[in-house]
């Protein structure tokens, strides 16, 4: 049994279509990852998956129950840790636990024990008696994965773990989901517009203005783009588009401010890139290909393109947040 | 870090008994907000203070000769401890909307338990905290000549508790549909000084103009006081001119309302309100 059966879901507010209708698997026991700019479609799809909205169409079982008719069956089967905190910071960290464990009517005899399970394994076990709001952004966003893993969920959501977190914490978080991935029987469904975190995934489903674009591993995902990034610094951007144009055949474009093309055999390009030319070329680099280049493949730009033409999206988030 | 075998937990089945360990830990959140919050223990006991010691004492020199024997403050008596379980409820309906500002409504209501068990855990939580609030003035009556008698000092609780459920009820109701704090505390303002002034908590409603005592009538918070003002009185020695005058009961149509019956009232209140608030979170999923 999939953990995650998804069949022409969709969600529409008034004439806004926020997800247009996506088809997807997950299967049990991987990690699977939503990549995409903000306001495409991601956090839509997870309040649908976790029961929070009501699919305008389409169908969704998770952990093999249905979204909109067993609710509380599919509530009583995930972990939800969202991208704001939902903690209580007049609380201790233990006090918030224990009261997510009454909550999810978690076995009085194995409450003491599951929770310092899952206090030892974000490391907060020792600050247990603290009160949530003497803690860093790190620590409660770790406090929080502990608590969706508290009643054992067989689907553990995530909505983007570790935005808003400093490289080091993002680090030791995924250091914690992947120990999760050993330890508990649980399936992963995380979104993230990260691309280097995408790459801890088994798949990835790269989504965009609310369609799923494709769904690979990343490594097949990578070797499909086949051809490296270059990118060049000139004093001329446009003249040397034009100039790509017309010496190489090669469709240019400027992204992350620099001209950017993708060409087979990146470094054997560069020597012949500055022979044929016929501009000056103040720097240069060349990327093996990244998921970045995949979604760029795939949807024509950079996911920071896609984010800042996304303002329509952010409003639509806001509505959703509550 | 060495990695242990975690063995999963299989949640049963929802059922009865886990809506009550909803309720009851929700409940027990209230109690724990409360006893950790010294500052708003003190605060809501300022105002209280204020109008039964300073506003008391000021109107009490003037109305001496109106009502001989008894003291002004101790015919408030019983107005302020229904005010301050009334403020103290309805200061921890409040809490929802902060709840929900800094999501942790959000954490309650993705559970897989009922709405109901949760909005019956927040009002018996308000409840309790505020009756524990009523306690302390409560432990002030022997300072405005109400004996501490055991069965009045039960009776006024027991009363208190009742009222402070309806108000919490109430004012979850209120909470529902709030998005910020500034708005609830401006819609709550307009609904409790009204229902306080018009409750007979400061002045005997009786000889009232037919409009004002209209008003009086519909306004549930009337049944809440007066049931509380009774079991005062019933332990105070009066002249009748004046417990006429200052506990005169409600009267629908010429009928005097027994005690009990507006109790009844006051709990078909807090029911329905109870249920009002239960479908009002229901709706906003």
């Amino acid at each position: 049994m999939n953990a995650v059966e998804v069949t022409g879901l969709r969600k529409s507010y008034g004439k806004v279509d926020a997800v247009k209708g996506i088809d997807f698997e997950v299967a049990h026991g991987e990690v699977f990852g939503f990549l995409g700019p903000n306001g495409a479609g991601k956090s839509t799809t997870i309040s649908m998956l976790c029961t929070l909205v009501n699919p305008t169409g389409g169908s969704a079982r998770v952990a093999g129950h249905d979204v909109v008719k067993e609710r509380d069956e599919v509530r009583r089967n995930i972990g939800l840790v969202f991208q704001d905190p939902t903690l209580d910071s007049y609380l201790t960290a233990e006090q918030n636990l224990r009261f997510h464990a009454e909550l999810y009517g978690v076995p009085k005899p194995v409450v003491n024990e599951r929770l310092r399970q899952v206090m030892e394994m974000v490391a907060l076990w020792d600050r247990r008696d603290n009160k949530v709001q003497t803690f860093s952004g790190g620590m409660k966003r770790r406090l929080e994965i502990a608590r969706g893993l508290l009643h054992s969920p067989r689907v553990l959501f995530l909505d983007e773990p570790t935005v808003g977190l400093d490289p080091q914490t993002r680090s030791a978080i995924w250091g914690y989901i992947n120990k999760l991935r050993r330890t508990e029987d649980i399936t992963i469904f995380m979104t993230t517009h990260y691309m280097d975190e995408a790459e801890y995934c088994d798949r990835i489903a790269i989504i965009d203005h609310g369609e799923i674009v494709v769904i690979d591993t990343p490594e097949a995902l990578k070797a499909g783009v086949g051809k490296d990034r270059v990118q060049i610094h000139t004093s001329d951007d446009q003249a040397a588009i034009a100039a790509l144009k017309e010496r190489f055949d090669l469709d240019a474009g400027v992204h992350d401010g620099a001209v950017t093309f993708a060409v087979a055999s990146g470094e054997e390009f560069v020597p012949r890139l500055f022979a044929e030319l016929g501009l000056p070329i103040t720097g240069v680099s060349v990327h093996r290909p990244t998921l970045d280049d995949v979604f760029m493949n795939y949807t024509g730009s950079t996911i920071r393109d896609a984010e800042e033409s996304g303002g329509m999206n952010q409003m639509m988030r806001a509505r959703l947040r509550r | 870090m060495t990695t242990t075998e975690i063995a999963a937990v299989r949640l049963p089945t929802g059922g009865l008994a886990h809506d009550v360990r909803a309720v009851k830990v929700v409940l027990h959140r209230e109690m724990l907000r409360f006893v950790n919050d010294h500052t708003r223990l003190v605060s809501s006991l300022a105002q209280p203070v204020l109008y039964l010691f300073v506003l008391g004492t000021g109107l009490g020199s003037i109305v001496r000769t109106a009502i001989p024997g008894l003291d002004y403050r101790t015919f408030i008596y019983p107005g302020v401890l229904a005010m301050t379980v009334i403020t103290t409820a309805m200061f921890s309906a409040a809490s929802i909307v902060w709840d929900r500002e800094f999501g942790f409504l959000r954490e309650m209501l993705v559970a897989p338990v009922s709405r109901g068990a949760i909005v019956l855990g927040k009002c018996l939580g308000g409840a309790l905290v505020a009756t524990a609030q009523g306690v302390i003035i409560l432990a002030m009556a022997g300072l405005v000549g109400v004996p501490y008698d055991p069965v009045l000092i039960v009776t006024l609780l027991a009363e208190m508790l009742l009222a402070a459920f309806t108000i919490t009820a109430f004012g979850t109701l209120l909470a529902a549909g709030m998005k910020n704090m500034q708005t609830f505390f401006g819609v709550m303002q307009m609904a409790i000084m009204p229902m306080i002034f018009l409750s007979g908590a400061m002045y005997p409603l009786a000889n009232l103009p037919a409009w004002l005592h209209v008003l009086t009538v519909i306004n549930p918070l009337t049944y809440a006081v007066d049931p509380m003002r009774e079991a005062v009185f019933a332990r105070l020695t009066v002249e009748p001119q004046v417990m006429a005058l200052l506990n005169p009961g409600i009267t629908w149509f010429g009928w005097r309302l027994p005690v009990w019956f507006e109790l009844v009232v006051v709990a078909v209140f807090g029911f329905v309100l109870l249920q009002l608030a239960i479908a009002r979170f229901r709706r906003t999923e």
